[in-house]
């Protein structure tokens, strides 16, 4: 029995470790119960008596008990406790059934025996003889033998038939006959004793409240255990989120602060609403989930808990609350968010790193690029200069009209590339630092004159082309005149190209020492270490490059910087800017997108970059430039209106009387006018369809000191000749006789001096007026050649531009066979020269190419398209929209059909030989059928 | 005679030594220009071998100027394609990439391997051109 209990204990253990667990358990824990018998469950209602209340824990116990009845879960933990109970139960009845059935076996044994025993009695009374000695036989035989005795006591055929012997043999028989039937009673009765005993014991198990009690209480004290010490909050809340239970609440909360209460109502500041409205989130979406809330409240400061909340349905799958219990995890946020911290961390110093990376490489790459620029430029600078030189030499051999002007235009298309080299190797200087500014004597009129004159030798738009000096305008100054006219030139071509109608001009005024230039200083003094150190006074000088034209919008479309730009193809200076049709005035101070435009290869936009051409180069130069000199380059536009690009540079003044130094172009002035020279006025005019016309601005009148000066120069289509020079109006505003040429308008019904003119103009190979007759004159010359072309139009000019030998035995080849001949330019600059000179119906271009690679080719030959340098040059499909209408001599200039030969390289991608001005491409290696293709597609 | 030619070219074009743009230059050969493909071909040979020691001089410099070496391999490889010389054509490609991404020893090796293949197609191209006589 003793042992029995104790299986029964162990049976109780398992069944407390199952019973602690979570309720979601019980289905396994009822399938593994062998002795689930179904009984009808136990009494709910008693349980309503146990406490579940303890110290930590707060309950509603009106409500709870409910709860507990009207939930699943409240369900199940009772149907768990009684099911234990009831496994209990049974399992004792078991125990005690089979504690029965043992002793009625025994008894039956016994009764077996006791039979057996008076059968052999019987069979003693016959033959009373035969009895064996008593003592022998067994303590049992001897006990059933007593058993049955007392069974059969009153009856006294036994006796008698024990009568049989002796007197007192029967009478000690009897004795101890009797012996054992007291033994046997004495069993007997012991046994009652104990089955009374194992029914008190049932009994005692069997009071299931004092049992379920327990059972709770151990569960709860195994919960409370555990619970005890965890940062864990738990509670259940009704519907309304009103706290019915709550375990291990804040301390100093009473039961009165919390039950039947809100969160809301309880505490106050951060988190708390957000709680509430995720409890009533779970409660309305029925799906249990969890957050992590931080709170921030009076109480208990703040805090991270980790809440879930979890929807309680009563039996008829009601929502009747939520069940919520929270972790604080406020350490392992803090570290967490440390970490992820200090991992955004590490990601953008390492974003930075490589950026930064990328600079360095960028950096080094673009020093790499500008060195090898500037040794390229070098080294195409020295033969070319041979070139020049002798085309220079040839010029003053006895020629035909028509040599010489070939010969202008050689030594223009030369001039005009050395000046592109000579550009790129300037800014080179400038970045490097390395530039030196020359302090030379010049005067500001002659300059103004000059770049004018150059300007309006290639002007093809019906423009007038001004200059107005005013009268303080020292007529000597000091200063680097060949940057001074750089900077004019490029900023009157940038005038012209960007203006359809109206004027281009410039404007000189002194002006007094601006705030900018407190440091400039500096400068001065390294302009007198150039050497011209005669006392003199510095003056600032504005000069204003204003325009009539489309103006500079206040924002850049697309605005792109054009790093694939060619950087050795600053040929024209020309700038890139400008998108039409807003009407904003602004000035560069207040406008951020304006000084964009001093940047290197910036375009306002793709489609002005490809209109207009150029590379970005121009302006970048003029800014180096003048701040070089100490100087301020600015910018005012207003759109539709026109632009003024403004430097103001200071000058040191020179004394009048030595003058007879000045180099460049001022000599040319000197060699004939050297005493009162000072104003000058051109006016220049060409036809293009006619031939060179060429006029200078005549002799020069005018006052020694500070002049008016004006400039005229007007439109090619009228054809004006105009003389001002009036030195008595000082003003600033001369008239202007204009003369009407209809004709062709030779060199000798020029000047007044056109000889001498020519003459310093051959001999001068970079000065403007070089330049200006030069241009004019490949006008000429170009539309001449139109002709030329129109006559021999059978044959097609086909360039071959291409590097690489085998391949052009190859395309030789091919084209041989298609019946073709060709030219070859072994690079994008022979190219050039080869299109400069000679006009072509299609060109075949490498993409790269040594020294000049195709895409930069391409995009200069159209820049020179676009802005008609060359235009008459070429013939084929049809572009240019500057000309437009305004242009009434028209001089159309056609778009060269320029097919690319890609090697299908990430470098050389069909987008970007479409993005650089070309019109087809055919991929390497070139196969006849391509090239058929291509010839028949482009050559009609 | 003209079968084992027509062998060795075969060849040629089964091993991967040469490939279609080879056809195109033989197309390209006829009565006025009989010995066009091998003209070419020695072209190739001459001017390759120019930049092969150009190459190998750069390599022997120490510093590697992939700028400068890729602007040869470039040469290098616009000739190998124009005569169809496709495993040349390979290499150079390879050797230019590796000239992209700074890899001097992939360079190295690459170039090596280049200079085999182009021994070996020049070896087999006399042979091509001595039969086909």
């Amino acid at each position: 029995m003793v042992c029995e209990m104790e299986t029964d204990q162990t049976e109780e253990m398992d069944i407390e470790v199952l019973s602690s667990m979570w309720p979601e358990d019980v289905g396994t824990q009822a399938d593994n119960n062998q002795f689930n018998v179904e009984k009808p469950a136990g009494d709910s209602d008693t349980l309503k008596e146990v406490d579940i209340a303890e110290k930590r824990t707060m309950a509603d116990l009106k409500r709870l008990p409910e709860l507990m009845n009207t939930t699943d879960q409240g369900t199940s933990q009772l149907t768990n406790l009684v099911k234990q109970w009831e496994y209990m139960q049974d399992h004792a009845v078991k125990l005690l059934r089979e504690e029965l059935k043992i002793l009625t076996k025994q008894r039956e044994e016994a009764e077996a025996k006791e039979l057996k025993i008076i059968e052999e009695h019987n069979f003693e009374s016959q033959e009373p003889e035969n009895v064996p000695v008593l003592d022998d036989t067994s303590h049992l035989f001897r006990r059933f033998k007593h058993k049955k005795r007392d069974a059969l006591i009153g009856s006294k055929r036994v006796e008698i038939d024990e009568e049989f012997d002796t007197v007192a043999y029967w009478k000690q028989k009897a004795l101890s006959l009797e012996k054992m039937l007291e033994a046997s009673t004495e069993r007997e009765r012991r046994l009652i004793e104990k089955l009374n005993e194992s029914l008190k014991t049932m009994e005692s198990h069997s009071a299931p409240v004092e049992e379920l009690t327990q059972n709770l209480k151990r569960a709860e004290g195994f919960l409370h255990f555990i619970l005890q010490n965890a940062p864990i909050v738990m509670g259940h809340q009704d519907k309304d989120l009103r706290y019915l239970f709550i375990y291990n609440k804040f301390p100093t909360l009473r039961e009165q602060d919390i039950l039947g209460k809100t969160d809301v109502e309880i505490f106050h500041g951060g988190g708390v609403k957000e709680s509430e409205d995720f409890k009533r989130e779970v409660l309305e979406k029925g799906k249990a989930s969890k957050r992590e809330i931080t709170f921030e409240t009076e109480l208990f400061g703040s805090k991270t808990f980790l809440i879930y909340v979890e929807p309680v349905y009563n039996k008829a799958r009601e929502k009747i609350g939520i069940n919520y219990m929270g972790m604080e995890v406020t350490d392992q946020v803090r570290k967490r968010e440390k970490m992820a911290k200090l991992r955004e961390d590490n990601a953008v110093r390492k974003a930075m790193e490589s950026e930064l990376n990328k600079t360095i490489h960028i950096t080094e790459e673009t020093m790499r690029a500008k060195q090898m620029l500037a040794t390229m430029s070098h080294e195409i600078r020295s033969p070319l200069s041979g070139v020049v030189g002798m085309a220079e030499i040839l010029s003053t051999t006895k020629l035909d009209k028509e040599q010489r002007q070939l010969l202008t235009v050689m030594m223009s298309s030369g001039d005009l590339v050395l000046q592109l080299i000579n550009d790129i190797l300037d800014l080179s200087k400038v970045e490097s630092g390395v530039m030196r500014l020359e302090a030379t004597k010049f005067r500001p009129r002659e300059v103004v004159k000059h770049v004018l004159q150059t300007a309006a030798a290639s002007l093809k738009k019906d423009l007038t082309l001004e200059g107005n000096i005013t009268d303080e305008v020292p007529i000597e100054v000091v200063g680097d005149v060949l940057r001074i006219r750089q900077i004019l030139t490029n900023l009157i071509s940038n005038a012209i190209k960007f203006t359809h109608e109206g004027k281009v001009g410039i404007k000189l005024k002194v002006i007094s020492e601006p705030s900018f230039a407190s440091g400039m200083e500096l400068n001065a003094d390294a302009e007198e270490q150039n050497g011209l150190t005669e006392t003199e006074t510095s003056v600032w000088i504005r000069c204003d490059v204003y325009d009539t034209g489309i103006g500079i919008p206040g924002k850049f479309k697309n605005l792109k910087k054009n790093k694939t730009q060619a950087k050795l193809l600053d040929l024209l200076l020309l700038p890139e800017h400008v998108e039409p049709n807003q009407k904003v005035r602004f000035s560069v101070k207040s406008e951020k997108a304006l000084p964009c435009l001093f940047k290197k290869y910036m375009q306002a936009s793709a489609d002005h970059a490809r209109k207009y051409g150029g590379t970005g180069l121009g302006l970048a130069i003029c800014k180096q430039l003048v701040e070089l000199m100490g100087g301020q380059l600015t910018v005012t536009s207003q759109v539709n209106a026109g632009s003024t690009f403004t430097f103001i540079l200071p000058y040191k003044v020179a004394t009048s009387d030595d003058h007879s130094d000045d180099q460049d172009f001022s000599d040319m002035v000197d060699h004939h006018q050297p005493e009162p020279d000072d104003t000058t006025e051109g006016y220049f005019q060409f036809k293009p369809l006619l031939g060179s016309i060429y006029s200078n601005g005549g002799p020069v009148i005018g006052n020694n000191n500070f002049l008016p000066h004006k400039v005229m120069l007007t439109s090619p289509l009228k054809l004006i000749n105009g003389f001002v020079a009036d030195p008595s109006n000082n003003t600033g505003q001369s008239e202007t006789t204009q003369v009407e040429n209809n004709g062709y308008i030779d060199e000798t019904c020029s000047g007044p001096c056109p000889s001498k003119e020519t003459e310093s103009c051959s001999s001068s190979q970079a000065s403007s007026e070089g330049g200006a007759l030069e241009m004019e004159s490949e006008l000429t010359v170009s539309s001449r050649r139109e002709d030329e072309t129109t006559e021999t139009s059978k044959q097609p000019k086909i360039l071959l531009v291409e590097d690489n030998k085998i391949n052009i035995m190859v395309a030789k080849s091919m084209m041989k066979q298609l019946g073709y001949t060709f030219d070859i330019a072994n690079n994008g600059v022979e190219a050039i020269n080869a299109i400069k000179d000679s006009s072509y119906d299609l060109v075949l271009m490498d993409v790269c190419m040594p020294v000049l690679d195709g895409l930069k080719a391409t995009r200069l030959i159209r820049s020179y398209e676009e802005s008609g340098k060359w235009d008459a040059a070429i013939e084929a499909g049809v572009d240019i929209k500057i000309s437009e209408n305004e242009q009434a001599c028209v001089h159309s200039t056609n778009r060269l059909p320029i097919i690319a030969m890609t090697a299908n390289t990430l470098a050389e991608s069909s987008e970007e030989c479409y993005a650089n001005g070309m019109e087809s491409f055919i991929s390497k290696p070139v196969t006849l059928q391509k090239l058929k293709e291509c010839l028949r597609q482009y050559l009609h | 005679m003209q079968r084992q030619v027509a062998l060795i070219k075969q060849s040629l074009f089964d091993q991967g030594y040469l490939d279609e743009q080879f056809i195109e230059l033989e197309e390209l050969q006829d009565d006025a220009n009989p010995n066009f493909v091998e003209e070419v071909a020695t072209l190739y040979f001459k001017d390759s071998a120019r930049l092969i020691s150009n190459i190998e001089q750069a390599l022997e410099r120490g510093s590697f100027d992939f700028n400068r070496l890729d602007n040869y391999m470039h040469q290098f490889k616009g000739s190998s394609t124009s005569i169809g010389a496709s495993k040349v054509k390979t290499e150079c490609t390879m050797f230019r990439e590796y000239c992209r991404v700074g890899n001097a020893e992939g360079c190295l090796r690459t170039f090596k391997q280049l200079k085999k293949e182009h021994a070996t197609l020049r070896k087999k191209l006399e042979q091509y051109f001595q039969a086909s006589k």
